[in-house]
């Protein structure tokens, strides 16, 4: 059902981890529906994303977009890496199955969510970033009130 | 190549040699029709009423109230639509679970819209209806009370007899899947009050695309399948004469067998459940500890999740089962982890291994020791672990 790109990315995940205080740590997804990715991302002055980590709950579907997404993203800059698409992502896999695209949008929701909290942490904007909607804690908040 | 441990046996089952054996001749040199009139027919007729006897023999039911189907889905579709509509004169309430499968969940959807009420029990945390509710919600209008005997997923067994008790003392229709249970743990029609029965031959080392519908005899319910006089006029269709042959023989084995055949399995089920809960932490076992299946294991993995699970025993050659959304191809996981009340990242979680009677405790140590690797590396990159361990802290 999976390429061989997604099942070598599943069973080899690159970049999993934690960083320990980083620039900008995302998570999106919530636990009800099965897939939560976290991305932690390390940004250098030049705004270079010197390094990054990724923690995903989740099918094999979702632990390679967020494999993959990490590397795409690894030694961009913050602009190129807005330009990580879900579809990016997909391709760089070889693509995914019909069911598991939704995967893949988690993954680029991932870096927006880590992006969106550098910019928050640094009082900046940046151009073309949304506030990601997907976040689990605003999820869990939203429940309850 | 590597072994091969399949444990997924609660979905289908290997063919027996033995069940094959009989089949095959059914093919190529007895390959008649039944129905004809030839003696060549003969030989096929006699072959049917012989299954049709094993079948019915190991649920103490006669001969002439087993009517073969297509399989368990077809059972559970025929004996919901028809008794409901050969009883829609007296009312239209239907009774059923909340944990059935979707053969009949579907099914009583279906009524639904053809202006049926459906009443949907609730079960305990292990699975179990309430006898008290089932009770309470009968009405005058009940005509049908549908529990399954043992749940497929956590394989909990359901207090058949005293439910048929109930619906018989209330003059209500009783019908029970039995898919997973024909074959495996022992029944009676008559001692547990069951009007209409299902199950399916590939569940129990027969062949996949035969079932039967028992129908207590004196039951009012109509054809599902016109066009022959086949199954007593009830079920048309030329008689699936290997399948049949198959299912027979199967039953027949599976009577013969039980008691060693579950002896053993239980010990190996009792001994995986232990280790599992007793090395893995934050696990927890689905399903009643003792009144459950021989075969069936049902397991939460808390933080990881179901498919990934499964991608990484399969490609130990381990094939197994979850209820988590990903394998459902929705986004909601297994309704019946859902109605035992646990929560959604926990039912994603789950893990369902059913055994056979070649499994060995060499394949379950195997298991045991696998699934701790697989769910300390799950773990390793879950962020619900992660946040989990930093709480504790």
């Amino acid at each position: 059902m999976y390429s061989e790109k997604v099942m070598d990315h599943f069973n080899n995940p690159r970049n999993v981890g934690e960083i320990e205080n980083p620039s900008g740590v995302g998570t999106v997804g919530n636990a009800k529906c099965g897939d939560i990715m976290r991305m932690y991302f390390d940004i250098d002055e030049q705004g270079v994303i010197r390094d990054v980590k990724f923690k995903t709950f989740g099918c094999g579907a979702a632990v390679a977009t967020s494999s993959m997404a990490t590397e795409l993203v690894k030694g961009k800059t913050i602009k190129e890496a807005l330009e990580v698409t879900n579809k990016a992502v997909m391709e760089a896999l070889d693509g995914l199955p019909p069911v598991k695209v939704h995967c893949s949008l988690l993954a680029e929701e991932a870096i927006h969510a880590a992006l969106w909290d550098y910019a928050q942490k640094n009082h900046i904007v940046i151009e073309g970033l949304k506030e990601p909607v997907n976040d689990i804690s605003e999820k869990e908040e939203d429940e309850e009130y | 190549m590597k072994k091969l441990i399949y444990l997924d046996n609660a979905a289908t089952t290997q063919v027996s040699e033995e069940v094959l054996n009989e089949m095959l001749p059914f093919f190529r040199e007895t390959y008649s029709n039944p129905s004809a009139v030839y003696s060549f027919a003969g030989e096929s007729k006699k072959a049917v009423d012989l299954a049709r006897k094993q079948a019915a023999g190991l649920i103490g039911a006669n001969t002439e109230e087993i009517y073969f189907t297509g399989g368990g889905s077809e059972s559970d579709n025929w004996a919901l639509k028809a008794a409901a509509e050969a009883y829609s004169s007296k009312g239209k309430h239907i009774i059923t679970s909340k944990i059935e499968h979707h053969a009949i969940l579907h099914t009583c959807e279906y009524l639904k819209k053809q202006g049926y009420e459906v009443t949907y029990l609730d079960v305990d945390e292990e699975g179990k209806i309430s006898l008290a509710e089932l009770k309470a919600a009968i009405r005058p209008d009940t005509i049908l009370i549908s529990v399954m005997m043992a749940n497929n997923e956590i394989g909990t067994i359901e207090p058949i007899a005293e439910i048929g008790k109930i619906a018989h003392e209330n003059g209500v229709l009783f019908h029970t899947d039995a898919v997973q249970a024909y074959g495996h743990i022992p029944i009676n029609v008559d001692d547990m009050n069951i009007d209409m029965l299902s199950a399916s031959g590939h569940k129990f080392n027969g062949p996949k695309g035969i079932g039967i519908l028992y129908i207590r005899k004196g039951v009012k319910i109509r054809s599902f399948i016109h066009g022959g006089a086949q199954e007593r006029n009830r079920r048309a269709g030329t008689s699936n004469v290997p399948g049949i042959v198959g299912f027979g023989k199967a039953a027949q084995i599976a009577g013969e067998r039980m008691e060693t055949r579950t002896v053993k399995e239980i010990m190996l089920r009792d001994h995986l459940i232990d280790r599992v809960l007793s090395e893995i932490p934050y696990t927890r076992l689905n399903g009643h500890r003792t009144d459950r299946l021989p075969n069936n294991v049902n397991f939460c993995f808390r933080f990881v999740e179901g498919e990934s699970l499964l991608i990484l025993l399969d490609q130990l050659g381990v094939c197994a089962s979850s209820g988590s959304a990903c394998t459902s191809g929705s986004l909601d996981p297994s309704h019946v982890l859902l109605a035992i009340g646990l929560p959604h990242e926990i039912a994603h979680g789950s893990l369902r291994i059913t055994l056979s009677e070649e499994t060995t405790m060499e394949d379950i140590d195997f298991v045991a020791d696998e699934l701790k690797k697989i769910v300390e590396r799950l773990r390793g990159m879950s962020p619900l672990y992660e946040d989990f361990v930093k709480e504790q802290k």
